[in-house]
């Protein structure tokens, strides 16, 4: 299942923040790898801890937020403990990101051919000439009409669609190995979504980039990811190649989401319906933290914390898939 | 409520619809000032939100428009609920005209009978007050209960019904999740004893779990109660799950609606099989998808003729010049000229 | 009777809730963990304090005719060689005891600064809310009454108050209604602040969701901006007050300084400076000094507390 070079290597993250009503622990114990040029899909509901890992992996976390444990390798390199400076070298040049809003992404005051200009001689030998002639191919790959023009225009003048392909040629400007998109069509409407959904997708083919997607929308996983991985309460709950977790979902959890989503063509009266909601951070269970909405659970779910086993194509934290016991107690 | 009382509660003759929308318009205005437009010499700009928009509601249906984002179709629910004034057409309530604000205010009665649950949970509810209150408000205003006593069991009878427990009364809304405070909302608006229920993008700023909990109660309650939806969403999953008819809307227009199956099975209007093409497919059937290029142009500067056309693999000369009326086919309603004509 | 939970105690209602849910805020643990604003608090409260019990706390009473020795001015303070233990701070040309001034004098100082915040809040709060509310041609006559107010000076509204006042009065009543005017003064000049912040809360306000369901209820919309707008927009409100209450004292002290301000038989600090500077160059520095320092660290502290009230109150550093 790991490929024997994987481009991110991510082991046993453990990101917190300390408050005055105690330490929360935002990502919990994340280990996960990208292969390069493969697409991983992130997803989870608000407060799994999605974003915090990306933010972690590309070192932009906030203060009093902080790696508390664990190791972040990219391209057998290890990046998480790297002074301010190295890391600045690195995002950009080695780790591109792409962000939800379009319009916070972009500084409102320079062109948009400033901006890309700007990162393109940061990070790579070029000339004035050559950043510029790299900014105009740039633009036309992602689709800005008349790029020769529009390159000297501000993002104001951008719609959101428009400015989100920006967003997208910026990243890509250095030319990265890895791109963490964080929910990058969520703040889209549909049809522009499936637009910018199929650029990304033909884009990081063509440049052999990996990404990192995250988001909550099971469907742009279904659509773009190679391979997903499901959070739950800031812990991985299941991960495997996309068409394994969405059609064959073997974890609880996973499965009541997948089903909790409507889906065209199939009617049903009620939807799958998850009892309760994702713990708050101060509030996890011990044990799996899945346990206390799980119609499946048993005694030993709420005394240990699962870790992620094997089962079939994918890996799952989950008792109901541990082979070393011999009795498996399914249901009460 | 028992099914005789629920029909006895509709109150209307066989035939009359629940709510009759009928050309309904309405525009802002967003010139710039008077100075500005004399130095600039530029003209008036308006917006056209909505543009000439009709259908009806029957009593125990839900209706839901659908649509992307500036197609106008939030403006006509607050336009059905009068927290905007219709710039032209009309709006009837059982057979009862509610255009202005005036006659809104004569037939409070009516009124009352339509409430509004809005999209945004954390800012739905009045966040320096307590849930009791929140919920009671409706009740004290109309005049349904007066005593302490009674103002409290009802609210949390209420609370009860929304799935959440009557001492939550108690607490402030920031102590809520976004579901939470979404069930609060419901409760709110069942507290006038309504028979319509506007929802203007209930769950979309849901996570997906909680999202079918909170589909699930609103399905729940209109068995239960009786209850008449009007549903605004831009999530066409969701609208198949929820609704009996479907309209939908592009630039402050209908273009095409039916009922449920009738639509997601045989779409005819170009942007709804537009649309239905680009929602991601959990399937992964791998169907071959044609995005449709370019976006949403400006409602201040539509396109002349059908708004669509500029975007429309069927476009015509006639398309660019004139609108197409709202016409039956088989069992749907489109407003295309090429449907019409034959060649879609 | 079960014991009562913190959980319970939390979602009393009343005093005993209130008190309770503001101690265990973040706002109370910003303030626990601010020394400076602490002591801020205690030395404001502490000179309200004082002002408040003058009567009992100051040694002498500077206004009884009878108790002022004229033998006893000029004197230094009590440190000094040829200082008088009586007389803690000294004494002024008079024989008052300059402490037993101060004390009287942060009164006037106090009640004018309060007392023209409080009108100046009132008026701002009302026209700024119905200006953000109803908005159209209500918002833009009121702003423009707001901007017209902006360009005139405090003191020259002062000034211009005072006078027309005084025309209409003979001459023995002015010192009956040098601080009714004084306080109308400063608090029409200060109110368009308090105006401009509430219209911008109210703005945000009203296109919310919480207002819409209101006005969806059928609510009238002075209800629905008494009820549900005013306590959202209470916040930056309370800021401007504390540090509006500074600005008020000092603007206070200024037109007293000037003339125009509390009268003599009435003394403010304001005044009891005034009256110190004839004396400076004298050698009687004490008359001046102190009353100037209990100023300076009266606004002083007063602002500081502001200060650290806008930073609690604004939601992005939180």
């Amino acid at each position: 299942m790991i490929a024997n070079n994987p481009l991110l290597q991510v082991k046993n993250l453990r990101v917190e923040f300390p408050t005055r009503r105690g330490t929360l622990v935002a990502v919990d114990d994340v280990s996960l790898h990208i292969n390069p040029g493969e697409v991983l899909g992130v997803v989870g509901e608000s407060g799994a801890g999605k974003s915090m890992t990306g933010t972690a992996i590309i070192g932009l976390l906030e203060p009093p937020g902080r790696i508390a444990e664990g190791e972040v390798w990219l391209d057998g390199r290890r990046i998480d403990q790297l002074p301010y400076d190295e890391m600045r070298k690195v995002r950009g040049r080695e780790i591109g990101a792409i962000f939800q809003d379009p319009l916070t992404s972009l500084n409102p005051l320079y062109t948009v051919g400033y901006q890309l200009t700007e990162t393109i001689q940061t990070h790579l030998p070029r000339s004035e000439r050559q950043a510029r002639a790299r900014a105009v191919e740039l633009l036309q790959e992602v689709g800005i009409p008349a790029a020769e023009e529009r390159i000297d225009h501000y993002p104001h003048q951008f719609s959101g669609g428009m400015r989100q392909r920006v967003v997208i040629a910026l990243a890509l400007c250095a030319e990265p190995k890895l791109i963490i998109a964080d929910e990058p069509t969520t703040a889209l409407d549909v049809s522009i979504q499936a637009q910018i959904i199929s650029l990304l997708k033909r884009l990081c083919h063509e440049h052999g980039t990996a990404v990192m997607l995250v988001t909550h929308d099971m469907g742009v996983i279904a659509e773009t990811a190679d391979r997903v991985a499901v959070m739950y309460a800031g812990r991985i709950a299941e991960i495997g190649p996309v068409q394994d977790v969405v059609k064959r979902a073997k974890h609880p959890y996973t499965h009541g989401l997948m089903g909790s989503i409507p889906t065209i063509g199939h009617h049903v009266d009620a939807l799958t319906q998850i009892e309760g909601s994702m713990p708050r951070l101060t509030e996890i269970p011990t044990g799996c933290a899945f346990n206390p909405r799980c119609p499946k659970r048993f005694d030993r779910c709420s005394a240990d914390r699962p870790d992620l086993m094997p089962a079939e194509l994918s890996e799952v934290a989950c008792w109901l898939f541990d082979q070393a016991k011999t009795e498996v107690a399914v249901g009460e | 409520m028992s099914d005789t009382m629920v029909a006895a509660k509709s109150g209307t003759a066989d035939g009359d619809s629940m709510l009759a929308v009928s050309d309904l318009k309405r525009y802002f205005d967003v010139s710039p000032p008077l100075l500005n437009r004399i130095i600039e010499r530029s003209g008036r700009r308006i917006v056209r939100a909505v543009d000439g928009v009709s259908f009806t509601i029957e009593p125990g249906e839900t209706f839901s428009l659908v649509g992307e984002s500036g197609c106008g179709k939030s403006t006509v629910a607050r336009l059905v609920v009068g927290l905007y004034q219709p710039t032209a057409g009309s709006i009837e309530f059982e057979g009862t005209k509610l255009n202005t604000a005036r006659e809104r205010a004569r037939n409070i009665a009516i009124q009352s009978r339509m409430q509004m649950i809005f999209q945004d949970p954390y800012a739905s509810l009045n966040p320096r007050w307590r849930v009791m209150d929140i919920v009671a408000e409706p009740m004290r205003a109309l005049g349904l209960a007066s005593d302490k006593w009674e103002v409290q069991e009802r609210v949390g009878q209420h609370l009860t019904e929304v799935g959440l427990s009557p001492t939550d009364g108690e607490k402030y809304p920031h102590e809520f999740s976004g579901g939470q405070r979404q069930r609060i909302s419901i409760a709110r608006a069942l507290a006038g004893r309504p028979d319509f229920l506007v929802c203007d993008e209930p769950t979309s700023a849901l996570d997906v779990s909680v999202q079918a909990q909170i589909l699930n109660l609103m399905k729940e309650l209109q068995r239960r109660l009786g209850l008449t939806y009007l549903f605004i969403s831009h999530d066409l999953a969701v609208v198949y799950h929820i609704s009996t008819k479907v309209g939908v809307m592009y630039l402050g227009r209908l273009v095409e609606w039916a009922e449920t199956n009738v639509l997601f099975n045989q779409p005819r209007h170009p942007y709804t099989r537009m649309l239905l093409d680009a929602i991601p497919d959990l399937d992964m059937s791998g169907r071959a998808r044609t995005p449709v290029a370019g976006e949403v142009p400006s409602p201040i500067d539509p396109p002349s003729g059908c708004p669509f056309h500029p975007r429309c693999p069927a476009a015509n000369d006639r398309c660019s010049a004139e609108m197409p009326a709202m016409m039956a086919h088989d069992a749907s309603h489109v407003a295309c000229h090429a449907v019409e004509e034959g060649r879609l | 009777m079960a014991e009562i939970t913190s959980g319970e105690l939390r979602h009393r209602r009343g005093l005993l809730g209130g008190v309770y849910r503001a101690m265990d805020s973040d706002i109370a643990y910003s303030f626990r963990k601010s020394p400076i604003t602490v002591a801020a608090t205690i030395v404001t409260i502490f000179i309200i304090v004082c002002s408040v019990f003058a009567p009992i706390i100051a040694p002498h009473d500077p206004f009884d005719v009878a108790s002022i020795d004229l033998m006893d001015g000029e004197l230094p303070p009590s440190w000094d060689v040829e200082g008088d233990p009586r007389f803690l701070l000294g004494t002024d040309n008079l024989g008052r005891d300059i402490l037993s001034t101060i004390i009287y004098g942060s009164r006037i100082s106090l009640l004018v600064g309060f007392a023209s915040v409080a009108l100046a809040m009132g008026l701002g709060i009302v026209l700024g809310l119905i200006s953000g509310y109803l908005g159209g041609a209500v918002d833009a006559f009121i702003m423009r009454i707001a901007e017209i107010q902006l360009s005139l000076p405090t003191i020259l509204v002062a000034f211009l108050l005072v006078g027309i006042i005084r025309g209409y009065l003979p001459p023995d009543q002015h010192h009956q209604v040098a601080i009714p005017v004084l306080i109308l003064a400063i608090g029409l000049s200060n109110w368009v602040q308090f105006a401009r912040t509430v219209r911008g809360s109210t703005l945000v306000e009203r296109n919310k969701e919480y207002v819409l369901a209101a006005r969806v209820i059928g609510l009238k919309p002075f209800v629905i901006m008494i009820r549900h707008v005013l306590p959202n927009v209470m916040g930056p409100v309370l800021v401007i007050a504390t540090i509006g209450l500074a600005t008020a004292i000092l603007t206070e002290a200024t037109l007293s300084f000037l003339g125009v301000g509390a009268p003599p038989t009435e003394p403010s600090l304001g005044v009891l400076i005034n009256v110190g500077q004839n004396y400076l160059f004298s050698g009687l520095w004490w008359i001046t000094i102190f009353p100037g320092i209990a100023l300076a660290v009266l606004v002083l502290a007063v602002n500081l507390l502001g200060d650290w009230l806008r930073d609690a109150l604004n939601p992005k550093l939180r």
